[in-house]
This record gives C-alpha cells, sequence and structure tokens, in this order.
C-alpha cells in the first residue's frame, strides 16, 4: 500500500524465509566470514573469465536459499536481481539456469533494496507467493570494467572503496505462520536520483551520502517516524567518507540519532588492516551483509527493527569520460523480527 | 661511471615527482599524465634541450616515458635531414621501434602465459 | 576538471565544501616521496642495464638504449604477470607508472585481462587501451614539433 509520497508499507508482513550468501577470498578473510554459506578461495571459481565466476556466486546463493527452504526452482514464482556488470549478464545467465520467470533490475549498488522492495510489494499484494532476491557483485570483473584491467599499476586514492566478491539472496514468501524467528518485511521507500555534481569515480562515498540522507528523510516522513525507532539504520556501501558526510547531513536536517546506531555494511563486512581504502562496495555488499550477517543478529535478539538503506552510484566508465558528474539512488527497506 | 648511477636516481626521481604532482594536485589520470609527460619530451626535444639532459643523467632521462616523444622527434628529424619533409613521417618510429615491439610482443607472450591474479 | 565547479548550483557547491571536510586527503607529500624513491630506483636499474649492454655486448651509448628499453619492457612483463607490478603500482604511483615500465605494464595489464575474450577481439583488440593514448599523443606532438622544426630550418630561420 502507498504511504507518503514514495514509500509501501506493507500490511500482509513478507516473511524473509531463506537466505544463501557466497563469497570470494577477500571476504573470507574479512570480519563477518562466519555469516557466509560458502566460500571461494580464488577469484576464478574454476570458471575461465570472471564474469562466469560472478555468475556462479549468484547460483550458489540462490541454491543455497533453495535448499534451506527445502523447495525447487519451479515453486519460486519470480526472481527478482541484477548486478554492476553491463547489461546485467551474470544474473541473467543465473536466471537462464534456474528457469524462474526473471526480472532483471539495475540500481547499481543499491539493487539489492530495489529487489526487495518490489518483492515485498509484489507477496504484499498476491502477485506471487514465494520470490527470490538479491544481488552479486565481483571485484576483478567490476574492476576491468569500471576502471582498469586488474594488474595494472595504477594507484588508488585513499577515497577508492573495495568491490565485494559476494552475492546475498533471499527467499521472500507469503506471511502463513509457519516460519518461526523469521525477520519479515514492513515498508519500504523508494529513492529518488539525486546528483550533487560530483564528478570523481574514485569517491563514491562523497557522491552518494545525498541520496541515502534524501531517502531516509522521505522514509521518515511518509511514514511518520524518527530515528528512534529503529535498533540499526544501515547503509549499503558509503564507507568512512560516505558515512561521516551523511551523517552530517542527516544531523543538519534535524534527525537526532547516535553515530552508533547509524552503521556502513561496507565497513561492517572488512578487517582494519584489509587494504581496502575507505571501505567496501559493490551491490553484493549490501546483500551479503544484510542476508547474511545483520539477519543473523536479528535472529539472535540483538535487533528487533532495522533500516536498510542501500545506496548506488549511476554512471558508467562511458558517462565519466563524457564529463557527467555521478547521479546516486537509494532504496530503503525496513525489517523487523515479529 | 658512479656518479652517472647517482644522476639517474635523482633525474628520474623528480621526473617521476613531477607525475606524480599531476595525479594528486592535478587530478588528472595516467592516461593524461603520461600523454602529457610524452608530449613534454617531444617539444623539449624541439629545443634542443632534451639530448643534453640524456648525456647529464643517462637511464634518468631515458627510462621516463618523457624519452619517448623525445625519441619520435629525434626519428622525424633525422629522416627530415635526409629526404625533406615526407622524412617527419617516415622516420618517426625508427628510434623508438624496439620499445613499441617489445611492448606488443611481450604484452601478446604475457596473455599467452600469464593469468590475471586479480 | 575543477572547471565542473562554475556550472554547480549554490546547493551543489555548499554540499562540495561539506564533502570535502570529510574527504579524505590524498598524502601528497608521502606520494611524492614514494614516487621519486620508486622512480628513482628503476631509472638506477636502467643505467644498470645500460652499461650492462656497452661493456659486454659492445653497445654504444648511442645504441645501448634499445636493448635497455627492451629489457625494462621484459622485466616489467614478468613483474605484471606475477601479479606484482600492481603493487608496485599502488605504493610508487607515478614512480612505476612514468618510467616505459609503466607503459609495457599497461600495454600487458591489457593484453592479459583480455584474453579472456581471446586472441583477436580479446588481446588484440585491447592491447592499447591503456596506452594508446601515449602512442597517439607522442607521435602526433613529434608530428607537428619536427614539421615546424623543419619548415623554419628549410627557411633559413633554425
Amino acid at each position: 500500500m502507498l504511504m507518503g509520497k514514495q514509500s509501501w508499507v506493507f500490511q500482509n508482513k513478507p516473511v524473509i524465509a531463506a537466505t544463501g550468501v557466497t563469497g570470494g577470498p577477500f571476504e573470507a578473510n574479512g570480519k563477518l566470514a562466519a555469516d557466509f554459506d560458502i566460500l571461494h578461495d580464488d577469484l576464478w571459481i574454476d570458471e575461465d573469465s570472471y564474469e562466469k565466476a560472478h555468475r556462479v556466486l549468484i547460483e550458489e546463493a540462490c541454491e543455497t536459499v533453495l535448499k534451506k527452504a527445502n523447495l525447487q526452482e519451479e515453486d519460486i514464482h519470480f526472481f527478482i536481481a541484477g548486478d554492476l556488470i553491463n547489461q546485467i549478464t551474470p544474473t541473467s545467465f543465473s536466471a537462464r539456469t534456474n528457469q524462474i520467470p526473471y526480472f532483471g533490475i539495475f540500481g547499481a549498488c543499491s539493487t539489492s533494496m530495489e529487489g526487495l522492495a518490489l518483492a515485498s510489494f509484489m507477496i504484499d499484494h498476491g502477485g506471487a507467493k514465494n520470490i527470490i532476491t538479491g544481488s552479486g557483485s565481483h571485484n576483478a570483473a567490476a574492476e576491468r570494467q569500471f576502471r582498469y584491467p586488474t594488474e595494472y599499476g595504477g594507484q588508488k586514492p585513499p577515497t577508492a572503496q573495495w568491490t565485494v566478491t559476494g552475492a546475498g539472496f533471499a527467499l521472500v514468501k507469503e506471511n502463513d505462520g509457519t516460519d518461526e524467528n523469521c525477520p519479515v518485511t514492513v515498508s519500504a521507500t523508494i529513492g529518488k536520483v539525486v546528483d550533487m555534481g560530483l564528478t570523481d569515480p574514485f569517491n563514491m562515498g562523497g557522491a552518494m551520502a545525498p541520496a541515502a540522507t534524501d531517502t531516509i528523510l522521505a522514509h521518515f516522513k511518509d511514514l511518520n517516524l524518527d530515528a528512534s525507532y529503529y535498533d540499526l539504520i544501515v547503509t549499503g556501501d558509503l564507507g568512512e567518507i560516505g558515512r561521516n558526510t551523511s551523517y552530517e547531513l542527516l544531523t543538519n536536517a534535524g534527525v537526532k540519532m547516535d553515530k552508533e546506531k547509524y552503521q556502513d555494511c561496507g565497513l561492517l563486512i572488512y578487517k582494519e588492516d584489509q587494504p581496502v581504502n575507505s571501505g567496501a562496495s559493490g551491490s553484493g555488499c549490501s546483500a551479503a551483509v544484510l542476508y547474511g550477517h545483520l539477519l543473523n543478529q536479528m535472529k539472535k535478539g540483538k535487533y528487533k527493527r532495522i533500516l536498510v538503506v542501500a545506496t548506488g552510484a549511476l554512471l558508467s566508465p562511458m558517462s565519466f569520460q563524457q564529463g557527467e558528474s555521478i547521479p546516486c539512488i537509494a532504496h530503503a527497506v525496513s525489517i523487523e523480527m515479529p | 661511471m658512479l656518479p652517472m648511477f647517482f644522476w639517474a636516481f635523482i633525474v628520474g626521481g623528480i621526473i617521476c615527482v613531477i607525475g606524480q604532482l599531476l595525479f594528486d594536485v592535478g587530478k588528472l589520470t595516467p592516461g593524461h599524465t603520461l600523454s602529457l609527460m610524452v608530449v613534454i619530451g617531444a617539444v623539449l626535444d624541439g629545443f634542443g634541450l632534451y639530448e643534453p639532459l640524456i648525456d647529464f643523467a643517462g637511464a634518468g632521462a631515458t627510462i621516463p616515458i618523457t624519452s619517448f616523444g623525445n625519441s619520435l622527434v629525434h626519428g622525424a628529424l633525422n629522416e627530415a635531414e635526409r629526404h625533406g619533409i615526407v622524412g617527419v613521417l617516415t622516420g618517426m618510429f625508427e628510434v623508438t621501434s624496439s620499445g613499441i615491439s617489445a611492448a606488443i610482443i611481450f604484452g601478446f607472450l604475457g596473455a599467452l602465459v600469464f593469468k590475471p591474479k586479480g | 576538471m575543477s572547471s565542473k565547479q562554475k556550472k554547480k548550483t549554490p546547493e551543489q557547491q555548499k554540499y562540495d565544501i561539506l564533502q570535502k571536510k570529510h574527504e579524505t586527503k590524498r598524502p601528497v607529500l608521502k606520494n611524492c616521496l614514494r614516487a621519486f624513491l620508486v622512480g628513482g630506483i628503476i631509472c638506477t636499474i636502467g643505467q644498470a642495464i645500460t652499461y650492462f649492454y656497452i661493456y659486454f655486448f659492445n653497445f654504444t651509448e648511442q645504441t645501448a638504449g634499445n636493448p635497455t628499453v627492451a629489457t625494462m619492457v621484459f622485466l616489467a612483463m614478468l613483474l605484471t604477470g606475477f601479479g606484482v607490478y600492481d603493487h608496485i603500482g599502488q605504493y610508487g604511483g607515478a614512480g612505476s607508472a612514468v618510467p616505459v615500465t609503466g607503459f609495457s605494464n599497461a600495454v600487458v595489464s591489457a593484453a592479459i585481462e583480455h584474453r579472456t575474450e581471446g586472441l583477436v577481439l580479446g588481446v588484440g583488440g585491447n592491447i592499447f587501451k591503456l596506452a594508446g593514448s601515449v602512442i597517439v599523443f607522442g607521435v602526433f606532438a613529434a608530428f607537428v614539433v619536427a614539421l615546424i622544426k623543419t619548415i623554419l630550418i628549410n627557411w633559413g630561420v633554425l
């Protein structure tokens, strides 16, 4: 149901019944390794290209979801997913494998919440009973498309971020009371494109912070809430700079919240000593951290209500070369333990 | 011989610092910076300033990419001396061919032998 | 790139100032020192190789340049292939990008990366993705310089 200007409330509280999270070598050495279902020790995953390995990460995450839910592909009505690679081919090829009717979506690194919002809406309104949604990314595949060949000796500035090699997927289904101790989606706010004129592709956090702020403020306004309603507000991949910048923007806009309550998936996933500059990024970042670590924490009782705000930078290598600035977007979904 | 090592280190280092300033202060991409430096090398040779730098600093001037611009101009001018203006076109790659050929050949061999490590 | 500033709206300019407060500044001095060190070392190695060719292979000071460059290109190919050059590059910045080894790394890394698209379209089509602008601008600049100089010489000005 529409609430306010750009938000939905899911009155039937769709359930996130099962999740699957896969990752690569960097993630295996990170802080949240225990929350991954499958971890690989190299980037090729026995495939002959990075893009094919990217596809495998997505396929394995989906297979894990089905196994945990004790379902088959035939039982799933829709597959809503996307990634960062041109024409979202890794996700589309995984849809070729799983043969589930497919909505390919693109929101850059905000794809995970775009998918979860759409999936929750469809379930809530009886458009489907079971939907698998999520997103993945692959460090080397993203580097070679957006920046430089992986062996190139280019120097990354301290504002740069590290694309996660990983995928996070979830089964969203009708709430029929049979799923015990499972989180539910309660509302979502769809972001609009915000462009503050930043042009440096090595400073995504700074570019995305206004979009995150805009969506969070819209969420509070549409649902008549404030930060005190949530135990945790977590952004997708703003990194160090984006988190600090958006926190200041929110505080200036009157949002009262402890900085501890305002976290970022990109800062949670890796250890301090991993060379990731200002944090992790990638469409798989928010998905892997949410569907693994954060939901596990919710099930253990650490958080009852969280707001996940995935942020994306909607640029391409060509738009940068043509002198365009970086338009960004953020989508928010609120998740609660019943 | 020893003084040459010292000057090679110093001059090579300085040219690289200029490049680093173009990266960090000028916020130029590596592509822009290197293209600019190669043009600078060509212009310096046009004024007859690069050869003396090579005599003074040896590899400190021949190894940075600026020397590529210098070599291109040299090849062009040598040929133009012998054959007139058309020599500007025909002579250009004479001196630099080893660098570019080596890069292509070894690049191709590298692609056959190595896999990227991410 | 800073000319874009003039086209920004007041709101965007205000954000720019706020954002810059939080933006981690590039360690310019540290980067320059590292670039100096790495660039200097690479050139010194180049000098050693030049002398090696002069004394052991009877090249002269003028002609030793060719095998020296080819050797440096080869060494950079090995370092790139073994996954070492990108770490040198992160540390040394321009110190590893400006020497001819940086040119070699640009060519070789692109070639290695695009092997997955095949030898013809992948390697052949992408090998100069990064280094191409250096060659294009080098050649064009040399053309202009040499043309001007030749004309001036022919007119007796020089």
